[in-house]
């Protein structure tokens, strides 16, 4: 069923009792010619766009739990493509538009909001970093300013100007970040794969891989086993634990990361802000929340949930950024799984087995990435060949060098 | 979270920086494959899920490096030595004299 205002008006006069379920619930079939492992964003939107752009629809998504019952929904919902690297830059960018039209190509309300995020900087060396930043951005066609402390103040009063040690002293704004529903961006792939033909299977488990002659031949999963051409791997925070069962070891650690969000208040904040000491980001939900984080926790962890020291820090940053968030009550924190990889950039490319792929490699900021890397995951699957945007995520990039270190850090996936 | 120095006693993890898996160790830069042996050493993790043996210091406390053995699934931590007894313990037997010297 197309969603549109009349649809909303005939269910209305008819008790809300006429809605069909949004997608089928269909049996695993013996065989397809593209299995994709995760029903979290990235499986869906490369299973959406495998049927629309590649015209495979022949293709099954295989979730463990729920659809949209890992990170796709427990984010924090920023969508930006103000990165700094060759690497990365285009890709963010592609998904950017991608996001801009994304609702209508879905039929779906996403609630994408292009309501701008804004970093600030608390001194010279940070404001040439950021300066340096947005001209990168600005060479790649993507839109950045520069803001001074005046021009902070006109957008957020409310921030603390007069820090002693950290005073704000202006921002880098991209207008044309924001926020998205997470749910409902997982919900609405969901639902425009399954139209298209895709099956979305539920409580299916991948469990090993069917390997003949150094070629995928299938998935074996609690379900029982699934032949299939051709297998995408998009499973986030488990990539280790799945990618075990093909035999290869990846550079990829899982870390956790925690966020939080306070009772609903009326609206406050104009766009996401982002604080330059130590770490800390904040926006607010179309319900009135403050939805606000910091840094992942900084030790291996699969256990969804983080420690209370990351929560005083990201408490006391906050506090500092903004006085007036001691008067909001938190209503809840929650954590997640976090592929993090060796430099802090993505993954999407093939493995040694031939037809097996991977997807993985998104830190804490794969929301924003969705739609572009369905549809690079997607090209490469039904091409054999990455989508031009995404040649820099390499699997061996490691080995030969060319990594994308966007915080030059270096290979210390608790510090990216 | 509280990790058992084995200098200091049980405090709290803020007090130490991580560092990582305590199971990769160092090649040797003039073997054969050396290359691929570093690649394999500085990015390739096995990131389990369940125990994990990992470098901590303890940066505010006696500034020891140690490591733990902690349960990635439930945090849970099973003990700590100091980073040198580790080494020490996972380093081949001395091979058996032959005597004669
Ligand atoms: C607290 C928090 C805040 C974040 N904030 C942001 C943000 O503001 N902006 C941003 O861009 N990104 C953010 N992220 C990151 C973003 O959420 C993730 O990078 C992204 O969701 C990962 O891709 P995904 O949606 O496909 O993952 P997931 O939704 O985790 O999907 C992976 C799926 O694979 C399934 N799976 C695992 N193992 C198996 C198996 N063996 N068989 C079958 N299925 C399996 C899982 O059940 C899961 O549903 C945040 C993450 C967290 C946790
Ligand atoms: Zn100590």
């Amino acid at each position: 069923m197309r969603y549109s205002a009349l649809s909303l008006l005939v269910n209305a006069f008819s008790g809300q009792k006429n809605w069909t379920p949004v997608w089928r619930e269909p049996e695993p079939k013996p065989e397809y010619d593209v299995v994709v492992v995760g029903g979290g964003g990235h499986g869906l939107s490369t299973a959406y766009y495998l049927a629309r752009e590649f015209g495979l629809a022949n293709v099954a998504v295989v979730e463990k739990g729920w659809l949209g019952s890992g990170n796709i929904g427990r984010n924090t919902t920023i969508v930006r493509s103000n990165y700094l690297l060759p690497g990365n830059e285009p890709f963010y960018e592609f998904s950017l538009k991608l996001w801009e039209g994304l609702e209508q190509d879905l039929n779906y309300n996403a609630m994408f909001s292009q309501r701008g995020v804004l970093n600030l900087f608390h001194n010279d060396a940070q404001r040439d970093a950021y300066a340096r930043r947005g001209n990168a951005m600005r060479l790649e066609g993507v839109d950045a300013e520069l803001l001074d402390q005046a021009a902070v103040r006109r957008l957020c009063p409310f921030l603390e100007f007069n820090d002693v040690r950290f005073p704000i002293q202006g921002g880098l704004l991209q207008r044309r970040a924001g926020t998205a529903r997470h749910d409902a961006v997982a919900w609405g792939y969901a639902r425009g794969a399954d139209s298209r033909g895709v099956d979305l299977i539920q409580n299916c488990e991948v469990t090993g891989f069917l390997v003949e002659g150094g070629s995928i031949r299938g998935v074996e999963t609690t379900r029982g086993t699934i032949k299939a051409r051709k297998v995408g791997v998009a499973v986030a925070g488990s990539t280790t634990r799945v990618m075990d069962k093909a035999g290869l070891r990846l550079p990829i650690e899982s870390h956790v990361l925690q966020a939080f969000v306070t009772e609903g208040l009326k609206p406050i904040l104009p766009g996401v802000v982002s604080y330059g000491l130590g770490h800390f980001y904040i926006s607010q939900s179309d319900k009135g929340g403050l939805v606000f984080g910091g840094d992942i926790d900084g030790y291996n962890s699969y256990a969804q949930r983080g420690n209370l020291p990351m929560v005083e820090h990201v408490c006391e940053i906050g506090m500092a950024m903004m006085p007036m968030l001691g008067r909001a009550r938190i209503l809840r924190s929650w954590g997640g799984v976090m592929d993090m990889s060796m430099d802090g950039s993505p993954i999407i490319d093939r493995t040694p087995i031939d037809g097996l792929y991977l997807n993985c490699g998104w830190c804490y900021g794969g929301f924003k990435a969705t739609p572009a890397s369905g549809y690079c995951f997607a090209h490469l699957i039904a091409r054999d060949q990455p989508h031009e945007v995404a040649t820099a995520y390499r699997l061996d990039r490691f080995e030969t060098g060319h990594v994308i270190d966007e915080l030059g850090h270096g290979a210390q996936p608790n510090l990216h | 979270m509280r990790l058992p120095c084995p200098l200091c006693g049980e405090r709290d993890h803020s007090e130490f920086v991580y560092r990582g898996d305590a199971n990769v160790v160092r090649p040797d830069a003039e073997a054969p494959g050396a290359q691929r042996a570093f690649h394999e050493f500085v990015h390739l993790r096995a990131n389990p899920a369940g125990w994990h043996k990992e470098h901590w210091y303890h940066e505010m406390g006696c500034r020891s490096w140690i490591v733990v053995e902690r349960n990635t699934l439930t945090h849970e931590v099973r003990g700590a030595v100091t980073a040198a007894e580790h080494t020490l313990a996972r380093r081949p037997a001395p091979v058996a004299d032959e005597g004669g010297r």
